[in-house]
């Protein structure tokens, strides 16, 4: 092999390319961890997570799991976390339902739903969510009468400035012996999605749309049976009343959650209608014409032919919005709903631990993204083009 | 290749986040939540001495210990951390012009050391940011109805110091709800309380209603002017506050204000004062010495009226005080007249107190001099 000079050689040169610019990655993290540590010096500050197990001694209006002020900060901080996921999960189910429904709103025929659709579209997308969140709270949900002159709806729905208030379940002490049945009536579901696909995988035909009432009458069947031998039922359903200043019992959605999941999830929606739009109309217009020359109805061109292409079209942006959604959450705290971002920036406060709980924010909000990118990812491949 | 990426992706990963915590970025809590910060106000200045040095030195670095005098003197100006929305405090009225009784404190340290009481760089800070910006070196002096308490002052770093005004945590709630002011805590069992985030108010809140038995619901905003507009809307049966906001904003945002009522429980103590970076000795005594002289020229009846009388007075105090005799000034790095400048452009303690805060109906109180009850008590000047 002729030796050449080895800066003509471009494998060479290559590899010398990738490590000049990681020493110069390494230079530039280098020197802010330099900074960083001269000027904690400088302020006699130290780094460290020994505050985690402190007593937070401040309250949190709303947590999905035990907290008081005694606890500590870490335990703060997790029900910070525990609330963004809640309010980011439902807000990514909600908005896809949404953003689904407007993006076929917006290709209908029908002049009126269209235009619709394309206000909607145009307006919230236009406009920042900071200003919407704070539009739903100011100046929607805290303009609902107060408790004592509360919206009465069917149910009973109370709506008022303190929150909208549904009844709830709560369970009695027979939901013990009730946990077969429970399990039972899941794993029907479960055995009639097997026996849905091996039907699907045996025939060219789809399956009628009420077949699909079984996954709702199988387990219901089974809880029946259950009432049979066990008189007492598993749950009663906890009714809103109005004690002292404020309501108790029942569901209550406080005015920040409100606000939050409907800021958040008109907001996406808006941005996932244009997504399913583009998706819809990137389907060529040939499979549309060859489906129906096939005889195939509306539904069944949508359900068979439209949507399985869309959604590869689809998926990869929608990603993108479902991080967003989670992402933006951390607005919450212009609204007082305490989340992961909230929480956090008052433990920093209370505890002077800035680069510690930073540190924790960040982790926490990248370990979620990633997750929701990894189901995501799965999803995606598996309604990829499959070429054989 | 792959391997070579995830370092590269760990690397730029890792750099993000020391350069979301470093001295560069003060700010982390900054999300486009925090508008208020952006509200600066830019004061031309002619540097004193220090000559062409002020234009190549922005705003400040982070210095080493005991420098920070000499830059703020190079700088020509006091970047001054202050609240921004809080009227009687410090607040942006709508022509541009900052006021408040810790807005005064600020432009007597720029009088006492450019003799020009506007050669201030007002920065506006969230509740949530002050200390950080401090931390940083993002201002010189936070004046921004901050309390002193352990925690600040040993482990967030600072320097607090003197006490400018002795208030005390209160509870604000509707009449229709409570209607005396005697009512205690108890009354507002199943209460939901509006507060305001990363105050010490947040902590006592917790720490009072717990004492007390008493159950309620904690609905925290970022944004004073949140909480209290939540209030307004009914969000919240009581809102909490030291006693001084309460009476100031409470007039200044509530509608009616007579249908509100803020009860005798005192909720706390909560001394407010300026704040200064800890480790830097000579600029924390210039800080509290103009301080002192505001309230020490009280005390001998020395106003921005009269100062030029006292010039001519034969008082050995008084003397000393305005820097007629002694060298008090350049013992700390500063001209001898510093107080009497400090006096004649912004006023004595009793002045400034009365200038922003009477007309809300704010007794002296606590905050009277010692020789008339109060706590205000300043040592002496030889």
């Amino acid at each position: 092999m002729q030796i050449r000079a080895f800066w003509r050689d471009i494998r060479f040169l290559q590899v010398l390319a990738q490590v000049v610019f990681i020493l110069f990655l390494a230079l530039a993290a280098g020197f802010l961890y330099a900074n960083v540590s001269a000027n904690l010096a400088r302020q006699g500050l130290t780094v460290g997570y020994g505050f985690i197990t402190n007593p937070a001694s401040f309250d949190i209006g709303e947590s999905y799991i035990p907290y008081q002020s005694s606890d500590s900060y870490g335990r703060a901080i997790l029900v910070g976390l525990v609330n963004t996921l809640v309010v980011s999960a439902l807000g990514i189910l909600l908005t896809t339902i949404v953003g689904i429904i407007a993006g076929i709103a917006r290709l209908s025929s029908n002049w009126l739903i269209s235009r619709l659709a394309g206000a909607y579209v145009g307006v919230i997308r236009n406009t920042p969510l900071i200003i919407q969140l704070m539009f739903w709270y100011f100046g929607i949900i805290l303009q609902l009468p107060a408790v004592k002159e509360a919206v009465a709806l069917p149910g009973p729905v109370y709506l008022t400035q303190r929150g909208i208030y549904l009844p709830w379940y709560e369970a009695m002490p027979s939901f013990d012996s009730w946990r077969i049945y429970v399990w039972l009536a899941l794993a029907s579901i479960v055995i009639i999605w097997f026996i849905f696909r091996g039907i699907q995988s045996r025939s060219d035909l789809p399956i009628p749309l009420w077949w699909y009432l079984a996954y709702i009458l199988a387990p219901v069947l089974i809880l029946w049976v259950g009432l049979l031998f066990q008189p007492e039922p598993p749950l009663k359903v906890n009714i809103p009343e109005l004690t002292g200043l404020n309501f108790r019992g029942g569901l209550q959605l406080t005015p920040e959650f409100a606000a939050l999941l409907f800021g958040l999830v008109v907001y996406t929606g808006s941005f996932i209608a244009e997504i399913v739009r583009a998706g819809i109309q990137a389907v060529s217009l040939g499979q549309v014409e060859a489906a129906r020359s096939l005889g195939l109805t509306t539904g069944q061109t949508l359900q068979l032919v439209i949507f399985p292409q869309a959604l590869r079209v689809i998926i990869p942006p929608l990603t993108s919005q479902y991080l967003n959604l989670a992402k933006n959450s951390s607005l919450a705290i212009a609204i007082g709903y305490p989340d992961l971002f909230s929480i956090a920036g008052t433990v920093i406060n209370q505890t002077g631990a800035v680069l510690e709980v930073i540190v924790i924010i960040m982790l926490s909000y990248l370990s979620m993204s990633l997750f929701t990118s990894l189901l995501m990812n799965i999803y995606n491949s598996r309604v990829r083009l499959v070429e054989r | 290749m792959r391997k070579t990426m995830t370092l590269v992706t760990v690397l730029a990963l890792a750099s993000i986040m020391l350069a979301a915590c470093g001295g560069a970025a003060p700010a982390p809590a900054g999300e486009p939540v925090t508008v208020k910060e952006t509200v600066i106000v830019t004061v031309e200045v002619t540097p004193e001495g220090g000559g062409g040095v002020a234009e190549t030195t922005p705003v400040a670095p982070p210095v080493a210990g005991g420098e920070r005098l000499q830059t703020v003197l190079d700088r020509g100006n006091v970047v001054c951390g202050v609240h921004g929305t809080f009227q009687g405090f410090g607040f942006l009225d709508t022509a541009g012009a900052w006021t408040g009784f810790d807005v005064d404190f600020c432009r007597a340290w720029a009088a006492a050391l450019f003799n020009d009481a506007d050669a201030v760089e007002f920065r506006a800070l969230s509740a949530q940011d002050r200390f950080t910006a401090l931390q940083s070196g993002e201002v010189d002096v936070l004046s921004r109805n901050s309390t002193w308490t352990w925690t600040r002052d040993a482990e967030l770093g600072l320097t607090f110091g003197p006490v400018t005004f002795y208030d005390g945590q209160a509870i604000m709630a509707r009449k229709d709800i409570v209607s005396e002011a005697s009512a205690g805590l108890d009354a507002l069992e199943g209460a939901n309380v509006c507060v305001q985030s990363g105050t010490t108010t947040e902590l006592n809140l917790a720490d009072q209603f717990r004492a007390a038995g008493v159950n309620y619901t904690p609905v925290v905003f970022e944004d004073q002017n949140l909480a209290f507009q939540a209030y307004e809307e009914g969000r919240c049966d009581a809102i909490t506050s030291d006693r001084s906001q309460l009476a100031t904003q409470g007039q200044a945002v509530l509608s009616n204000f007579a249908d509100h009522v803020i009860l005798d429980v005192v909720m706390s103590k909560e001394p407010l004062a300026p704040a200064v970076a800890q480790g830097d000795d000579k600029w924390a005594d210039v800080v509290h010495w103009v301080v002192y002289g505001m309230i020490q020229a009280e005390e001998l009846g020395i106003t921005s009226q009269n100062v030029d009388e006292f010039l001519t007075s034969e008082d050995p105090v008084v003397r000393r005080l305005l820097g007629v005799e002694g060298e008090l000034g350049s013992k700390l790095g500063l001209s001898n007249d510093f107080a009497y400048r400090a006096i004649k452009l912004v006023g004595n303690y009793g002045e400034v107190y009365e200038r922003n805060l009477a007309s809300y109906g704010l007794a002296r109180g606590q905050n009277a001099l010692w020789t008339e009850g109060g706590l205000m008590y300043a040592p002496p000047f030889r």
